[in-house]
């Protein structure tokens, strides 16, 4: 049986914006997702060279905000539940299988070389902003952070603004 | 009174709970469709809107639902994360991260839920999201400056911009509305299809009622303090009102009877007074205590019986209505206010002249209250303001 289709777009909302405040009542913090790859990143240093970590600036500024284990973290938690429940909701709708996706005029090559620099610049972005488009936008809206909107209305300028660029991606 | 961390949830429960939200949150994307990243960029070429609109809607609904949970009082917004401001910070990681949207297709979020139902370009993407973090990490003392950058504060967009949270959260509404219209009139043209989005009628126009109702209750919902207050300054009001008084002599007795537990004395004068003069069981205290979480624990706390004070009653009595009105119980005022306690217990001078057995007894009494009650205030002057644990969760990303 085939069945991919999306939930109606107005109960989405609703549901993610019932979940966002859910979140909020409850633990006072918003969602977010960067800051888990941001922990499992750290956590790799502090393994590989704990003497590294314990020399460099950034390190010991994250340790100084940030006691134990950066793995036992909110958002790791969270990252955690989004996989489970991503795939839960693609087994459901019958939607898990392995596939690569990518504009119909793009090559593969194109399209990991595009996956990779994405990744890196939201890397270094969303440190910069201080979250990414769930932590510092989504959430930042929910409570009318000044930061937080001027960084989501950043985000939505730049993607426009290099849209047209990498077209070719896409179209 | 929310937030429910630490007090009524733990923290290890709390990543329990995070775990659950994180489901929720996933399958919430996953079947809004964002775990596609040919669907996630469509926003920015035109052809497909939905992802914006989840996204902004979302964020709306939590907006006005945390104006409403803080307006009756069962959200401490002093308690919730803010996101700092670091404006150069801010804006330019933000359009690193928006070129990084249109290049890598997704955003860490929806890469997740993409990479869990076997997407490769998404389990690509996170490795690549690692990778610059670890760059950021690396090269932090490269980033520094601009990260540190022109701080604000964690101020909230409605002071920024100078204008009331209502009327921010009205326009805000409003322009969602417009928003949704004019992106389905781009999607249209773009697709050459007409997008069903919009076609089932009754659902769009109770939609746009639902938003339409949503943005005027945010506009005429006043600020809640202003609110109560202008009731309670109403001068109709305040004399047809009854609140139960305590009087002088009672308040000195349980002052003066060490087994007395239940008394507990709200002041209401200002800190420089207070730290001058205050009761033995008293606590400082202000209008905006009211509406924040760990002072209002106090008038709470099961049993206790709590004495509104100031200088004169009239002060007491607007305190008092307005705990009334946001639910307290067990309220009563001093009788005459600290002035008259001051006069006629403190500063009691006893009377030569006794005619009933009563002026005897209340003569007795005063006298020996205002030789007692000067000695506990002055054992008493470690007593402190309502303590503030303002321990803001700590959040983001």
């Amino acid at each position: 049986m085939e069945n991919t289709k999306y939930m109606n777009p107005y109960l989405a909302w609703i549901l993610l914006g019932l979940l966002l405040l859910a979140t909020i009542y409850i633990t006072g913090r918003g969602l977010g997702a960067s800051g888990a790859i941001k922990s499992y990143a750290i956590a790799t240093v502090e393994t590989i060279a704990p003497s590294h970590t314990q020399n460099t600036k950034f390190y010991q500024e994250y340790k100084k905000e940030h006691s134990g284990n950066p793995l036992m973290n909110w958002l790791v938690f969270e990252i955690t539940g989004v996989i489970i429940g991503a795939f839960l909701s693609g087994l459901v709708s019958n939607r898990l299988n392995l596939t690569f996706e990518k504009g119909p005029k793009a090559t593969n090559r194109m399209r990991i070389i595009g996956a990779i620099i994405g990744g890196i610049l939201w890397g270094i972005g969303s440190q910069l902003g201080r979250g990414c488009t769930s932590g510092a936008a989504l959430s930042g809206l929910a409570v009318f952070s000044t930061g937080g909107i001027i960084t989501m209305f950043a985000i939505f300028a730049g993607a426009y603004m290099f849209a047209y660029f990498f077209r070719k991606f896409w179209l | 009174m929310g937030p429910l961390v630490p007090d009524i949830i733990s923290n290890n429960l709390n990543s329990i709970i995070a775990l659950i939200i994180g489901i929720f949150f996933g399958a919430i994307l996953e079947q809004a469709g964002f775990s596609s990243s040919r669907k996630l960029v469509g926003l920015f070429y035109g052809y497909d809107f939905t992802v914006l609109r989840v996204f902004f809607t979302a964020g709306i609904v939590a907006m006005v639902g945390v104006m409403a949970l803080s307006y009756f009082g069962y959200l401490d917004i002093n308690l919730v994360y803010i996101n700092p401001t670091f404006l150069w910070s801010a804006i330019i990681g933000g359009l690193i991260m928006g070129l990084g949207f249109v290049l890598g297709g997704y955003c860490p979020g929806t890469s997740f839920c993409a990479a869990s139902i076997g997407k490769i370009d998404a389990m690509v993407f996170i490795g690549g999201v690692f990778v610059g973090v670890l760059i950021f990490n690396e090269g932090y003392p490269l980033f520094e400056p601009l990260y540190k950058s022109a701080y604000w504060g964690s101020p909230r967009i409605f002071d920024t911009l100078g204008m009331s949270q209502n009327v921010f959260a009205f326009f805000m509404v409003v322009i969602a509305l417009l928003a949704f219209w004019f992106t389905s009139k781009i999607e249209n043209k773009v697709s050459k299809v007409k997008i069903t989005n919009f076609n089932s009628k009754p659902l769009f126009l109770s939609f746009v009622a639902f938003g339409i109702i949503l943005s005027l209750s945010a506009y005429i919902l006043p600020d809640r303090k202003e609110a109560l207050l202008r009731k309670v300054n109403d001068e109709n009001y305040l004399k047809s009102a009854q609140i139960e008084k305590m009087t002088v002599d009672e308040l000195a007795f349980r002052i003066m009877d060490e087994y007395d537990n239940k008394l507990q004395i709200i002041d209401f004068r200002n800190l420089e007074e207070y730290t001058k003069f205050a009761l033995p069981k008293s606590i400082a205290f202000t209008i905006d205590n009211f509406f924040e979480k760990e002072p209002n624990k106090v008038l709470t706390t099961k049993g206790k019986i709590n004495v509104f004070v100031a200088n004169d009653e009239i002060t007491e009595k607007k305190m008092a209505l307005l705990a009334n009105d946001l639910g307290y119980k067990r309220i009563k005022i001093l009788d005459g206010g600290l002035d008259k306690f001051k006069k006629e217990i403190l500063e009691y001078k006893p009377i030569t002249e006794i005619n009933t057995l009563d002026e005897e007894y209340s003569n007795r009494f005063r006298f020996k209250a205002s030789k007692i009650i000067p000695e506990l205030i002055k054992n008493n002057v470690s007593a402190a303001p309502v303590e503030k644990k303002q321990k803001r969760v700590i959040g983001g990303c």
